[in-house]
């Protein structure tokens, strides 16, 4: 598990995040990520992402769950054990639409929330490094990694000008690991609520 | 193609002056507070109603389905009429996050994340009823097709009954997974606020490590919006095969080809009415009126009164069907059993007319409609309509059928009936107790997401927007990709 370091630009309104995005951006830096409390549309094209292919993964599961139900019950129903149900026809293809259509849904969600966990590593009891605690509530959080050629104070000042309300410079673990959130001291304390 | 922009006519989702973090401090304080004492009292009438559920189903699976007043004539009494109403409410919840998604309705973040909620304890509650109406229930892992030493003995493919099975059951997984994956974002807003570490650990595995990085919301939205559309034909999917249960049958009043419409429209009007009822109380006792207005109020009654009047219509053309067929035994029941209110259920054939079809029109009023107490009451007299609705539809037309050797005697449940009945209360409540409890029971990410374009304070900007032409307008805020 390696250490890296990370220079850290918090922004608290969009307007201001996505002409930061694009100065930090040509100045040449390489943005690892934007933490965001919602989410922001436009921002992953602004970030130069490509589009997710989760969609499709959907489609190929969905499909996977057509044809399961297609050959299971066909199966079941004209070879393995064949009922004469009215004297109506084994294959009655009509008659299984509707369980062949919620196996389609159910193979397609299913997989999707499973993949879509696997992309993005979230599972009970995964523990990732958080740059910032308030990017849940109400900051947008740009994060840097800082290479050898990286003047870390020098990005800290570009971001500063472009509009970041808070900087810092943050050594972390980059992956996922497993463990929980209770370990380290940070509880939430200036809260002020009203009984 | 997407408009960052709101036009004025619209009214504000949210009220009042707020900024992000207001909106996460207002929708997350009910559960960072101790509950109120409200809360406990509520919490323990659910949990004793849910009690004297589970002794009557003690009594039911130890002695058998004769604790119940079923006969040979009236097969499916209470029991399936309680299925089909729990499920008719759990259809409310995936059309709000579904069916409105798709159709762009900013509305729904208000109240989408309490209705998901409320169908799967709707849900739940409903599986119960089948589940135990198959009287040796330790056997009810016969209904799934797996191969067995039996034969292997398979189930009925051709079946409705087990078209019923895979439609709940997708149903509820899907309902529980597009629920669950919403939650996440707001999960770890709670693990980011928390101030014990028992809190902070819980919620940390709850959340399952969400940071809000920008390509993980990339793909949630793809989720959401894939999920959204299979959702959507599945919600209609499943009201219409739970009306295949009695529609594919050949008995007079349920043979009817009009019931997959006619079901999916009730469904939608009482799960409406559901939400209504506890979206009402919850935004008082939470204090969330800024987030639940008036306005989602009102939208959601103009819902009420356009299926309300589906179902109206629905009626009167299984009337006119009655006549119309000249099929005496399908005028019997319509004309005889169900519409001559001196008959022996008339009475609830037109408690049904009254409650489903007359009083919701009074929401053609506006005022009505934006009248919180009407609403309430309106939305219990919907959800009594529709339980009565169910029961007609089951009971009247198996009371008397062809052979009038094989009518029934007069049906009423026994105690142990409308205990299992009141027993899905309890656990539909303490679900939702504990859901209110522990859960943010708005989306806070979502209404963050709406709150610069339909907030109340953020609208008045757009007003020198408007008074753009209309060339430079669309130059500045269509976003397209």
């Amino acid at each position: 598990m390696a250490q890296k370091k990370f220079v850290v630009g918090c922004f608290d309104e969009e307007k201001v995040l996505f002409p930061a995005v694009k100065q930090v951006r040509a100045a040449g830096y390489k943005i690892k990520d934007v933490y965001t409390p919602f989410a922001v549309h436009g921002l992953d094209h602004a970030l130069g992402m490509r589009e997710t292919s989760l969609h499709t993964a959907g489609f190929i599961y969905g499909i996977t769950g057509t044809a399961t139900a297609v050959s299971s019950i066909s199966w079941i129903f004209t070879k393995d054990w064949p009922l004469n149900i009215g004297g109506k026809p084994h294959f009655a293809l009509p008659a299984w639409i509707p369980i062949i259509f919620e196996l389609t849904v159910l193979f397609a969600a299913v997989g999707m929330v499973m993949t879509f966990c696997w992309l993005c590593q979230l599972a009970p009891g995964v523990k990732k490094h958080h740059f910032h605690k308030r990017a849940t509530d109400d900051l947008f959080v740009m994060v840097i990694e800082c290479t050898e050629k990286t003047n870390a104070e020098d990005l800290m000042a570009l971001l500063k000008s472009n509009g970041a309300v808070e900087t810092d410079i943050q050594v972390a673990e980059e992956g996922w690991w497993f463990g929980t959130y209770d370990k380290n001291d940070d509880l939430y304390n200036n809260k002020q609520v009203a009984l | 193609m997407h408009i960052k922009y709101e036009s004025q006519l619209r009214e504000p989702l949210v009220y009042g002056e707020k900024n992000f973090h207001q909106v996460t401090e207002d929708i997350l304080r009910p559960i960072e507070v101790k509950p109120s004492r409200l809360w406990y009292i509520g919490f323990f009438i659910a949990v004793t109603l849910l009690l004297f559920g589970v002794y009557s189903l003690y009594r039911e699976v130890t002695y058998g389905i004769g604790q119940w007043n079923l006969n040979k004539t009236i097969g499916w009494g209470w029991d399936i009429t309680n299925f089909v109403w729990w499920v008719g409410i759990g259809h409310a919840g995936t059309l709000i996050s579904a069916v409105l998604l798709l159709f762009r309705q900013g509305w729904r973040t208000g109240v989408n994340r309490a209705a998901e909620a409320m169908t799967i304890f709707a849900v739940m509650c409903a599986g119960q009823f089948p589940i135990f109406h198959m009287g040796r229930v330790w056997l009810a892992f016969f209904i799934m097709p797996y191969p067995n030493s039996r034969g292997p003995l398979w189930v009925n493919f051709n079946s409705p009954l087990l078209w019923d099975v895979f439609a709940i059951s997708t149903y509820f997984t899907v309902s529980l997974l597009f629920w669950y994956s919403g939650l996440l974002p707001d999960l770890a807003t709670v693990r980011d606020r928390a101030f014990t570490k028992l809190r902070k650990k819980l919620y940390g595995i709850a959340a399952f490590g969400w940071t809000g990085s920008t390509k993980h919301w990339q793909r949630h939205e793809s989720l959401s919006l894939v999920l959204a559309g299979l959702s959507t034909p599945l919600v209609l999917s499943v009201h219409t095969i739970v009306s295949f249960d009695f529609a594919t049958s050949v008995i007079p009043g349920w043979h009817t080809t009009i019931f997959p419409p006619y079901f999916v429209a009730g469904a939608i009007f009482s799960g409406f009415a559901m939400v209504q009822s506890l979206l009402i109380v919850v935004r008082k006792v939470f204090g969330l009126t800024d987030y639940i207005t008036i306005g989602h109020i009102d939208l959601m009654n103009k819902v009420i009164v356009l299926t309300g009047s589906i179902v109206g219509i629905a009626y009167l053309t299984e009337l006119f069907m009655g006549w119309y067929s000249q099929n005496k035994y399908e005028g019997y029941t319509f004309w005889y059993s169900r519409a001559y209110l001196f008959s022996p259920y008339g009475w609830s054939y037109w408690g049904m007319m009254a409650c489903n079809v007359l009083s919701p029109q009074i929401f053609w009023s506006r005022k009505m409609r934006r009248n919180v107490f009407v609403t309430f009451f309106m939305s219990i007299i919907v959800n009594i309509g529709m339980w009565f609705e169910r029961f007609v539809i089951i009971v009247t037309s198996l009371y008397r059928d062809y052979l009038p050797s094989s009518w029934s005697v007069y049906y009423s449940p026994s105690i142990w009936e409308i205990g299992f009945y009141t027993g899905t209360f309890g656990l539909f409540f303490t679900c939702f107790f504990l859901f209110a409890k522990y859960f943010p029971v708005i989306a806070v990410a979502e209404i963050k997401y709406v709150l610069k374009r339909s907030g109340e304070s953020y609208k008045p900007e757009f007003e020198k927007l408007e008074a753009q032409p209309l060339d430079s307008f669309v130059h500045d805020n269509v976003h397209a990709h």
